[in-house]
């Protein structure tokens, strides 16, 4: 009987383990946050969903924002720019992130739902097209050299083929999933919607590209301006011309739009309707002023000034 | 004289005896293979991560800031997720197995429901995310709270808790439940105080290794659309929540390496929380194991 009893304990116990070390420390987080400011004090929460491109832009605001407004609640998902307008579409979500522009199905689901929405830039990310570091002989492509290369057509590709003078030995390519908002822009700009070369080694984690690309003098990849710039010294940059002559990744080119077509701008897009919510306007408020130097910090390149200052402006409209 | 002559034995028995000999290195060498790339991968996390792990790491929010970086809420949702976890799949599973091995007959039905159980086992878990977000989230509008996530973890891995638990109940000698019967016992008195006891060390070998997949999975959390920032804890199983193995996979995911770092001690973490969990199992284990 006893041994009965201390069996149905010993459960309870495990059970009970899972709650209290889950409900224990809860009491310490409202002890934060009391000071009295200036500003408003708001409250309410603000659901936000989409790129994991964008997602260290949104972590870097949220946890800037929560300084100054501590009760306002977001939260960042990472279902990926596709995945993030689903939400969007069914109404889950007050900001969108996205690493391409809206799609025209998407455009038409929302407005067939009733919501309505505005487009912000953010931030621009460069799309860095990387050869290994011993590799001397490119010195630069072009588009159409690189379409050549990337889309397939049945052969076996070598640096020969792209163009003469280049070691007869076959590329290695290197690319993101084509689940992922990158590969959507590359097939966009280069591929044309083409197929994309068989041989080539798809990921959806940026790092085992950067791998790839260091162990094999033939390879060639492309990926986040911040994946290059993180491995510098171990990749090589090559500088693209899209028609006026061959430009390299900087903060400035890909800034200015010089460094042309493969910066890729980043976008939020919100519901109008929550941007009549006080925490949602003051957030996307915060987040337009302070997204240059966020973007930076993360590693993308902000947008011209004009730019935030004009979207600032289409905020204040839809207030 | 001898009855037995060594050098024609050794002679005889020469090749049977070489062969066994082969086939225990051979087995003791695919052990050995992967402890070794299990040590491998365990000192490469611990020595990464190590330098990350400390009360900060454990009480701060994550960050873009590596160094401030943390995974409190990741930590405490994970918790939660796991008191919805464990107590559904445990009474679900443990339950269906009674049934499936003590009331069910042997009929056509009941082969068909344990032919399709054994199948769900391998469905991929993106599968069963998908219809976490369709019934759970949609459909009975829970959103990406610790419930919704919670049960679609459940269904992931209560397959693997069912055909397990069977397992368990089938191999209690039948001697034992013969006798109960004939002292008079109900099915139900037989099953609670007969059978489970003497099931439940096999029941909880198979239960550990299905929660310890629960808690590490990450597809299902992403497909049902569970934030991966989150400042605030849940307060009810209704409340969003984030969990772990998102924010490991986020930070390997990031260029800098310092993130990666804190994926490894983001691990180490969640190994912690598995090694804590398979020992309570195991204490209650050799608890019961010794009573037939």
């Amino acid at each position: 009987m006893l041994k009965r009893k201390k069996f149905w304990l010993s459960f309870l116990l495990v059970f009970t383990i899972g709650f209290i070390a889950a409900c224990g420390p809860k009491e310490e987080d409202s002890t934060s946050g009391s000071d009295s400011e200036q500003t408003e004090q708001l409250e309410g929460k603000i659901a936000i969903d989409g790129s994991s491109t964008v997602f260290p832009i949104m972590e870097a605001t949220a946890e800037e924002y929560k300084i100054v407004q501590p009760k306002v609640q977001v939260s960042v998902g990472v279902s990926g720019t596709g995945g993030g307008f689903k939400a969007f579409i069914a109404g889950e979500t007050d900001i969108s992130n996205a690493s391409r522009p809206i799609k025209d199905e998407e455009a038409e689901s929302l407005k067939e739902n009733g919501i309505e929405y505005t487009e912000f830039q953010i931030a621009y990310d460069g799309l860095s097209v990387v050869v290994n570091k011993d590799n001397d002989w490119v010195d630069y492509l072009t588009i159409e050299e690189l379409k050549k290369m990337w889309v397939e057509d049945g052969t076996v590709k070598t640096w020969a083929d792209i163009r003469e003078g280049w070691p007869e030995e076959e590329i290695k390519f290197y690319s993101p999933g084509t689940d992922s908002g990158t590969f959507d822009y590359f097939d966009e700009v280069i591929l044309d919607g083409e197929q994309i070369v068989q041989s080539a080694t798809l990921s959806e984690d940026d790092n085992v590209l950067v791998t790839g690309v260091t162990g094999d003098v033939n390879a060639i990849g492309y990926f986040g301006y911040a994946y290059y710039i993180e491995n510098k010294d171990r990749l090589k940059v090559v500088p693209i011309d899209g028609g006026n002559g061959p430009v390299e990744p900087t903060n400035e080119t890909v800034e200015s739009g010089e460094y042309s077509p493969l910066s890729r701008p980043l976008f939020i897009y919100v519901k109008n309707e929550s941007v009549k919510r006080e925490e949602v306007y003051d957030f996307v408020k915060f987040l337009l002023e302070n997204a240059g130097e966020l973007a930076e910090e993360v590693g993308y390149v902000s947008t011209p000034q004009e730019n935030y200052d004009q979207a600032l402006e289409q905020l204040e409209n839809l207030k | 004289m001898k009855f037995i002559d060594h050098q024609k034995v050794l002679q005889h028995t020469g090749p049977r005896r070489k062969l066994n000999k082969i086939s225990k290195y051979l087995f003791f060498l695919a052990t050995l293979l992967s402890l070794f790339v299990l040590a491998i991968l365990l000192a490469r996390i611990l020595f990464q991560g190590f330098p990350y792990l400390d009360w900060q790491f454990l009480n701060s929010l994550p960050s873009r800031k590596p160094e401030k970086a943390g995974i409190y809420t990741a930590l405490i949702g994970t918790m939660w997720l796991m008191a919805v976890v464990i107590p559904v799949t445990f009474i679900l599973g443990v339950g269906t197995a009674i049934y499936l091995e003590e009331y069910a007959k042997k009929n056509r039905f009941n082969t068909f429901l344990q032919v399709n159980i054994s199948n769900l086992a391998g469905v991929p878990s993106v599968v069963y995310g998908l219809l976490g977000l369709t019934i759970f989230a949609r459909a009975l509008h829970l959103g990406t709270s610790v419930l919704a996530a919670g049960l679609t973890m459940s269904l992931l891995i209560l397959p693997v808790v069912i055909v397990s638990s069977q397992e368990a109940i089938r191999s209690v000698p039948k001697e034992l439940k013969e006798a109960s019967y004939a002292m008079g016992a109900t099915k139900w008195q037989t099953i609670r105080t007969v059978v489970l006891p003497a099931a439940l060390p096999g029941i909880l070998t198979g239960s550990i290794l299905a929660f310890s997949r629960g808690i590490g999975e990450t597809a299902p959390l992403v497909v049902i659309g569970v934030p991966l920032f989150l400042a605030v804890l849940p307060s009810s199983f209704l409340d969003s929540f984030t969990a772990l193995p998102m924010q490991i996979y986020n930070w390997t995911s990031r260029p800098q390496e310092e993130f990666h770092a804190l994926a490894a001690a983001g691990i180490i973490v969640l190994l912690g929380m598995l090694i804590i969990m398979n020992s309570v199992a195991v204490w209650i284990r050799n608890k019961f194991q010794n009573r037939y």
